[in-house]
């Protein structure tokens, strides 16, 4: 006989599957990283191939991908699309930006470090990272979901804490709906 | 006693063979868009994984009770619409509630629907939800004129209201309904294009446009009712056209030739052309569409 641990092992590799192969992207074009997500998607590259399309409202999306620096202007709003999304969800970090700030590191208003603020799973550097590092981000993300170990959702909520007094620290007029997931 | 078990056990298969159909025909509509452009594109089994994912996810947005029932009204609508439409022609796996009159029942029961989806759309209070709405309501008025001018054709035209009575006058006859009263069967297919949202009709999703139009606030376990109620119409809605104006189908294998064809015709349409703005897909419904259900109904009254 299965004892319960066993089961849900199987079902989550199931699970795990179905995830890795099929990857709903919101393309949150915050800067100049935006111009290498269509030709990713488009006839050359097809990411579509591996599952991963894109998703129109975050209440449909797997995957936020931070496509370049963030301005604390917007930071506020990726905050808000971030906790719209629905479990399981996953954020790309792409480009030099959103690792240490890069061409921005020292910038009145950008921010320098993306995993303060949100946790990120996969970073693909680069700037520009080309499609083909892209896709590799993609993959390498498949694999982490394969093995479980994508979980930026679980910690964002075991720490939230930690997470709301950086977001805190960087916007001043924080009025924001609290939700309670 | 037993034949009620009969009939249940026979519409849950229906709605199985139509569920897998439908997906498969998804997931084939995606692949050979890739081919067109030249990409290799996702696997023609995609849509099921989409549909295993989406069903897993977690749901924890409340936006009212509407909100809820928004995708059952979907799916109610998309199953009835099923189970009236007959399958195959003569088989007892697949039955159907089959009544005299229920072509204009048929009318009703597809437009309740995206009726319900309204209301539920409605209660999320997103304003691309309520667009999506408004044009996708619009666009009905504009393909239900040539559609329903098709089906009064074909009502006057065999004396008949019931789906069975037009399957049996084209088995009597020996001849398809499209080409008896080629002109209904052209209206019809025109009335098609709008039915299915593809390009240049996708004026409801519009996606870059409107976010997805009204399912713009549901995820997860919504988006993939209404998938599922999406593939189950589909399917239903391919169907009905082979028994109209295709003799209907004695198994399954013709019944997918022949809905497989049926269905490249909207897909085609939409890779060959780009979106069209709300008053330009109604005025395109009003236009050739509905000159060719007229031109039916005038056949059908003099011949």
């Amino acid at each position: 006989m299965m004892n319960d641990k066993n089961s849900q092992k199987i079902v989550d590799i199931i699970q795990n599957w179905a995830r890795k192969h099929s990857i709903w992207v919101l393309a949150y074009g915050t800067g100049c990283g935006a111009i290498e997500i269509p030709p990713t998607m488009t006839s050359r590259y097809d990411a579509e191939r591996l599952g991963v399309r894109g998703a129109a409202t975050p209440r449909q999306a797997d995957v936020l991908l931070i496509t370049g620096y963030l301005t604390v202007k917007t930071m506020k709003r990726v905050i808000r699309v971030y906790e719209q999304m629905q479990d399981p969800k996953y954020v790309i970090g792409f480009g030099s930006c959103t690792i240490n700030g890069g061409m921005y590191y020292d910038s009145y208003n950008t921010i320098k470090v993306l995993d303060k603020y949100l946790p990120v799973d996969v970073y693909i550097n680069g700037c520009m990272p080309r499609p083909e590092a892209v896709l590799s981000g993609f993959a390498q993300l498949q694999k982490r979901i394969a093995e479980g170990r994508a979980n930026g959702a679980q910690q964002y909520k075991d720490n939230l804490e930690w997470y709301r007094a950086n977001q805190k620290k960087i916007i001043p007029n924080w009025i924001m709906p609290e939700y309670n997931w | 006693m037993e034949t009620v078990l009969m009939d249940i056990l026979g519409a849950v298969v229906t709605f199985l063979v139509a569920f897998v159909v439908g997906m498969t025909y998804g997931g084939l509509s995606r692949k050979i868009t890739a081919r067109v452009q030249n990409r290799k594109g996702p696997p023609w089994y995609q849509n099921f994984i989409d549909a295993f994912k989406l069903g897993f996810k977690k749901s924890a947005i409340h936006h009212g009770v509407m909100h809820h029932l928004g995708g059952a009204f979907l799916m109610v609508s998309s199953v009835m619409t099923l189970m009236i439409v007959p399958v195959l022609s003569h088989n007892n796996w697949f039955p159907n509630l089959n009544f005299q009159g229920d072509l204009i029942f048929l009318l009703y029961i597809m437009t309740f629907g995206p009726l319900g989806m309204a209301l539920g759309a409605g209660q999320t209070g997103n304003p691309n939800s309520a667009i999506g709405v408004t044009r996708g309501l619009s666009q009905m008025v504009g393909f239900e004129i040539p559609w329903v001018l098709a089906l009064v054709a074909l009502m006057i035209q065999y004396h008949t209201t019931s789906i069975t009575g037009l399957m049996a006058a084209q088995a009597h006859s020996g001849t398809w309904l499209m080409f008896s009263s080629p002109f209904a069967f052209i209206a019809a297919v025109m009335a098609m294009l709008g039915m299915f949202r593809y390009s240049p009709f996708d004026i409801v999703g519009a996606p870059t446009e409107l976010a997805s139009g009204p399912v713009s606030e549901n995820g997860g376990k919504y988006l993939f009712v209404m998938m599922s109620s999406g593939s189950v119409f589909t399917f239903a809605k391919l169907t009905l056209y082979v028994d109209l104006f295709m003799g209907g189908a004695d198994n399954l294998l013709i019944l997918l030739v022949k809905t497989f064809a049926l269905y490249l015709i909207p897909m085609l349409y939409g890779m060959t052309t780009p979106r069209y703005r709300t008053e330009q897909a109604v005025r395109w419904f009003w236009g050739w569409p509905s000159f060719f259900g007229l031109l039916a109904i005038l056949q059908a009254v003099i011949f």
